[in-house]
């Protein structure tokens, strides 16, 4: 930040770079991150109320008691889903993308992940899908994805 | 707790054209520009407020901190008490609660509350990306999550839930557009039709271009005051009934699935195998009008509300806030566009300057816009402030405005009456 390249002048706008390295901690959900390495989902069950969450979570939000992980199944159906065209600027080469929110047989909440569908067939919901995983891992959360079971 | 506050009214509004882009202005004299408005109109001066709120949402956007405290100074009330609010889209709506709080509670006489955003600053692709920070950074954004794409996902589920149409999402568009004809204010009036909205390139399946707010530069602000302070001013003051806010999980995937929050016009029957809110519904949109309601003695805002300021960001997040405000029970919001009951004409009309998707978005202003425009409604000012009575509901008694962070993250409901 700081230098200007002079985009205008009547009023002067200058352009500039902004760009920063970030250290993004997934902290206590780091268990999930590390998991999808090893083709394993993790979701979690509150050790006291019993809720089953789809997304990994170190506390259950309703009694704020720890949650014990959990291996989700890796079978789910569509509970609803998008396909993107536009995006924000870091995915712009990633267009179209289909996501979708994966619902788990016996588990009370969602997992939003992308959706790999072959060209010409169209996502719907209650779609029978199947979890895969990257075998180079990134480390984020793209490193589990669906397609068609 | 509601008896022993102090009413609250309105007492001036001010608002910016908004455009897509500003360069002329900056955040400061877009700020400016809107007070001297509302300060002119009502014979005030900047020495009779007490202090103020700030209404910004992202300082990406931005490019400066504490800019609050910098549109403070520009406009002389550097000295008094001021505090920033953010939420999301929701910032000027609570904002302009944080505002009503400082009056109901004694604290000033006379607050002022301005929002401003410059989302020029940025281009779109890259806009999207900033907003999107605006949702779970782990475990949605770096999938290719934006907020086109999460509002999709709740408008797939509705349609599937409720048989609402593409169609009916794109009357919301020709609506507001076409209100935006009469605002002089708006950025983006166009007469369309239908199929222009259906026709427009698809963003996020089912939402389309025109079914998408804009991204704006401009600056809106309302100067809220005590009884006294109403009485002493000129113009006609608009009493702020009652507040009502709540909030929701972040993610959608944790949204849960259990029984609808009834309004009073509402039983248990209507909603037996409804499992809510799922990602069909807002419920912090219902729990925020539930408790504004309650405050307010509202118990059939179906017949109560005499019209509405809707957060349409996404035309499909319209036909959800007209059931999530209990204007229609669930399921029926595509029926109620469909009938023509939120147009200029209908018994609702909703966003009658045109909304986020005509009149503009610039995020922190936009709650402000609202509660400006609904204030105009109700002192009967329309034809003074935007040129004409075209726009003008026939003798209003009472406003709602309403909006949203995120996904409904957070969400904002304020009614407003004429007195
Ligand atoms: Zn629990």
């Amino acid at each position: 930040m700081g230098y200007g390249r002079l985009l205008k002048i009547d009023p002067v706008v200058v352009e500039w770079n902004y760009n920063i390295e970030y250290r993004h901690s997934y902290a206590e959900d780091s268990p999930f991150f590390m998991a999808l390495g090893r083709g394993r989902l993790l979701g979690s069950k509150c050790k006291s109320c019993g809720f089953k969450y789809g997304t990994y979570r170190k506390y259950c939000m309703y009694c704020g008691s720890e949650t014990d992980d959990i291996e989700l199944p890796l079978h789910g159906k569509v509970h609803s889903f998008t396909t993107c065209y536009y995006s924000g600027e870091t995915f712009r080469g990633d267009v179209p993308y289909t996501l979708v929110l994966v619902e788990f047989p016996g588990v009370d909440s969602l997992f939003m992940s992308r959706l790999f569908i072959n060209s010409g067939e169209k996502p719907e919901i209650g779609m029978d899908i199947v979890a895969q995983f990257k075998k180079f891992q990134t480390f984020t959360v793209n490193d589990v994805y669906f397609v068609p079971a | 707790m509601a008896d022993n506050q102090r009413k609250v009214y309105m007492i001036a509004g001010g608002v910016t054209p908004f455009k897509k882009i500003n360069f002329n202005d900056d955040f400061r004299l877009n700020v400016k520009h809107s007070l001297d408005y509302a300060l002119k109109d009502s014979g005030m001066k900047t020495e009779d407020i007490d202090g103020s709120v700030s209404a910004y949402f992202s300082d990406h956007l931005q490019g400066q901190l504490i800019a609050g405290a910098m549109s403070n100074d520009f406009i002389g009330l550097a000295g008094k008490p001021s505090k920033r609010i953010e939420g999301g889209g929701a910032t000027g709506g609570l904002a302009f609660q944080t505002a009503y709080e400082e009056i109901a509670s004694g604290t000033m006489d006379t607050c002022l509350a301005y929002g401003f955003e410059n989302m020029s600053h940025v281009g779109t692709w890259r806009g999207n990306d900033i907003i999107a920070l605006g949702s779970d950074a782990s475990f949605d954004y770096p999938l290719g999550g934006f907020y086109t794409a999460y509002y999709a996902l709740m408008a797939t589920r509705h349609m599937y839930e409720f048989g609402t149409t593409e169609k009916q999402m794109a009357m919301v568009s020709v609506k507001n557009h076409g209100n935006a004809m009469h605002n002089p204010y708006a950025q983006a009036p166009m007469d369309i039709t239908v199929e222009d909205v259906l026709k427009s390139p698809v963003v996020s399946s089912p939402i389309k271009m025109l079914d998408i707010c804009l991204m704006s530069d401009g600056a809106a602000c309302a100067i809220l005051a005590s009884e006294e302070v109403a009485k002493s001013v000129s113009g006609k003051p608009v009493l702020i009934k009652s507040i009502g806010s709540s909030s929701d999980t972040m993610r959608l995937a944790d949204r849960p699935f259990g029984k609808v929050p009834l309004l009073p016009n509402e039983n248990d029957s209507m909603y037996r195998d409804l499992k809510y809110p799922g990602v069909h519904s807002f419920r912090a949109g219902r729990l925020a009008a539930r408790m504004a309601y309650r405050k307010a003695g509202i118990t059939s805002p179906e017949k109560e509300i005499d019209f509405a300021e809707l957060y349409d960001a996404y035309t499909s997040a319209e036909i959800q806030a007209y059931e999530d405000m209990g204007f229609c029970p669930y399921g029926q919001g595509g029926k109620f566009v469909e009938d023509g009951r939120s147009m200029l004409d209908g018994d609702i009309p909703v966003n009658m300057e045109g909304g986020l998707q005509a009149s503009g978005h610039a995020i922190g202003a936009t709650g402000i816009m609202q509660a400006v425009y609904a204030f105009w409604q109700l002192q009967e000012t329309v034809h003074k402030h935007l040129g004409s009575n075209r726009l003008q509901v026939k003798n209003p008694q009472r406003g709602l405005i309403h909006s949203h962070a995120g996904t409904g993250a957070y969400e904002a409901v304020t009614i407003m009456e004429a007195v």
